[in-house]
């Protein structure tokens, strides 16, 4: 019952217009249009997908694993292509998630919010977005030479895997740094504030209640930048990742071909067949990608689960 | 294992214990010259386990730049190195020898559907067609030869970064990178290809592998009344022919003994298979003696 003191406009069915025909059609036009911009991701890609596995099935065979590349497309393989991708994208979080996880930890555990910081912050977040090409040019520079014009030159590591990671880890840094950032502020202040009311120190708090917390975060940025990384071509070719290598790389320093600098090779030759290769190494490529992003989805499960406990 | 091949390194140190004639060589430039690089490495590998050879493919200029540096043993160019390039190598203390590979024939070609061109074209024509003036004037077939029909000049030709393109502006507008803007450029000669294949008046060019993989949707023009082949490149009757080259850097050649092992292979006449394999024109038997020659004057008192 409303107080008769108070005397409310009421809004008389004559002035509120109902139109509720009108109404439910901009809802069901609203559907379909976001109906439509699903379809045609999902059916472009799954275009995508079958030209791709039509072409490609034809070579797919573990001799095409297990053989270097050759002139011959019947004899043509992607075991170089495919272990060098291995070695590159191993050593790339091998020295991408430790920086990557430190930095976000400082800047958020520990850096005061100051102006350094925030043109810390600032320059991460235009990082991620700076073409890949550039972070090639600066590779080739720092690791392959190993001179930058100023400063001692130490001569490099040469056109190798440690080079090559090294240059991809840089450029995933900003996305890894980013990506672990956010997961480390989605852990709530009051666990913070718990450890601490119970005498914690500053690094036992981060060790044993923020970092398990944020680590399925962490683990799929990092992640799905690193298979962000392995579809790179531009930085390796401009670094010198070579075309043609009929070994698999023994150690950090030997010399390395990747997955896509293979497959554009072959799609640049007159050859259909080559053609035909360089689909069966877009499926292998594919494989590879899916496979890490399942990694991502179990890690981020599991972690999850354990620490709900 | 490590095996490093660090620029600048002429010492590629391998810790294992093998034959004298191991190590790395370490190739880069032109992706024209690449398949015939390709095959010669896969075949010595046959040879030659122990000795590992890697090809990069930079583009000519780009390889030379390494190569300039001291980054790589051999450089694979599509075309001879600039008077530029050439001071780069001297400053940087680098001698080197030039050795002729192959031939690669520019094929000029149209449509298999195309009905007016059976007859070939001239150079004079293809200079009306593709030289700076005729950008947005001559549009129109009927324009170059009376004879030919009114229909419009559909080009298709590789973008400004090809050497491709630098070689045919230079023999056919007479200066290299000269050349009409106002048509369809793609660096893929497999996307110009279909856009040759894909009308009747149309006109193109690009390395006659191209050609031969495609010839069922292709036309290929006789240029003044010569057709390109492994003949008419070879003899220089077909003008429009360019030659391949790789440049040996003569300290690697004297210092290593696979890397002369690995040269000496791929100026045998064992490797003209290869090179027709890889779509293009072997040497002639005197070019074959010269480039020999020319080797064997850099090895000097040094051949082991």
């Amino acid at each position: 019952m409303s107080s008769p003191e108070q005397p409310t406009k009421r809004i008389t069915s004559s002035q509120f217009r109902v139109r509720l025909r009108a109404r439910h059609l901009t809802g069901t036009l609203f559907v379909a249009l976001a109906m439509i911009g699903t379809t045609i991701g999902v059916v472009l890609l799954a275009v995508l997908l079958f030209e791709v596995a039509r072409d490609g099935v034809r070579f797919l065979s573990l001799d095409f694993l297990n053989s270097f590349p050759s002139r011959k497309p019947e004899l043509a393989g992607f075991k170089s292509a495919l272990w060098g991708s291995i070695w590159l994208i191993t050593f790339t979080a091998l020295w991408a998630f430790p920086l990557g996880v430190g930095a976000a930890i400082y800047l958020e555990e520990y850096a005061s919010k100051n102006r350094v910081t925030s043109l810390i912050q600032i320059n991460v977040s235009n990082l991620a977005s700076v073409p890949s090409i550039v972070f090639g040019l600066l590779g080739l520079q720092l690791f392959v030479r190993g001179t930058v014009g100023i400063g001692p030159d130490f001569g490099g590591f040469g056109r190798s895997v440690l080079a090559g990671s090294l240059t991809l880890a840089l450029l995933i840094l900003p996305v890894v740094i980013v990506a672990a950032q956010e997961a480390i502020k989605a852990v709530p202040s009051s666990t913070r504030e718990a450890s601490y009311g119970l005498g914690a120190t500053r690094w036992q708090t981060i060790q044993h209640h923020v970092l398990p917390q944020a680590l399925p975060g962490i683990m799929t940025g990092t992640i799905l930048a690193i298979a962000r990384a392995i579809g790179e071509t531009a930085p390796l070719i401009v670094l010198g990742a070579f075309t043609f290598v009929a070994f698999t790389p023994s150690g950090v320093l030997d010399s390395f071909t990747a997955m896509p600098i293979q497959i554009y090779s072959w799609t640049s030759r007159p050859q259909a067949d080559f053609q035909d290769l360089a689909a069966s190494g877009i499926l292998v490529l594919l494989f590879v990608l899916l496979t890490m992003n399942t990694i991502a989805v179990f890690l981020r499960h599991r972690f999850g689960h354990l620490t709900k406990n | 294992m490590f095996l490093t091949s660090c620029g600048g390194n002429d010492n590629n140190v391998s810790t294992s214990s093998s034959a004298a004639s191991s190590g790395t060589i370490t190739i880069d430039g032109s992706s024209t010259v690449f398949p015939i690089t390709e095959a010669v490495a896969e075949e010595y590998r046959s040879i030659n386990p122990n000795t590992r050879v890697v090809v990069g493919v930079s583009g000519t200029g780009g390889g030379l730049k390494k190569f300039c540096a001291g980054d790589t043993d051999i450089s694979n160019a599509s075309r001879p190195i600039k008077p530029e390039e050439a001071k780069l190598c001297a400053d940087a203390g680098i001698a080197f020898t030039e050795i002729l590979v192959g031939l690669d024939g520019l094929a000029i070609v149209t449509s298999s559907s195309n009905d007016f061109l059976s007859d070939g074209i001239t150079r004079e024509q293809l200079k009306m067609i593709f030289e700076p003036e005729a950008e947005g004037k001559i549009t129109r077939w009927n324009q170059v030869n009376a004879a030919w029909p009114d229909s419009e000049i559909e080009i298709f030709a590789p973008d400004t970064d090809s050497g491709t393109f630098d070689f045919f502006t230079d023999e056919i507008n007479g200066h290299e990178g000269l050349s009409r803007a106002d048509y369809t450029a793609s660096s893929d000669d497999n996307v110009l290809v279909i856009g040759i294949s894909g009308g009747k008046s149309t006109i193109g060019y690009f390395g006659y592998a191209y050609y031969t993989e495609n010839a069922d949707r292709l036309k290929l023009l006789a240029v003044d009344g010569v057709l390109p082949n492994d003949g008419t490149v070879s003899d220089g009757s077909y003008s429009l022919a360019r030659p391949l080259f790789i440049y040996a850097r003569n300290s690697a050649l004297i210092e290593k003994d696979y890397v002369q092992d690995f040269i000496r292979y791929h100026l045998s006449d064992d490797t003209d298979y290869l090179i027709s394999e890889a779509g293009y024109t072997a040497p002639s038997s005197e070019q074959r003696a010269e480039a020999r020659h020319a080797f064997e004057d850099a090895l000097g008192g040094h051949s082991h």
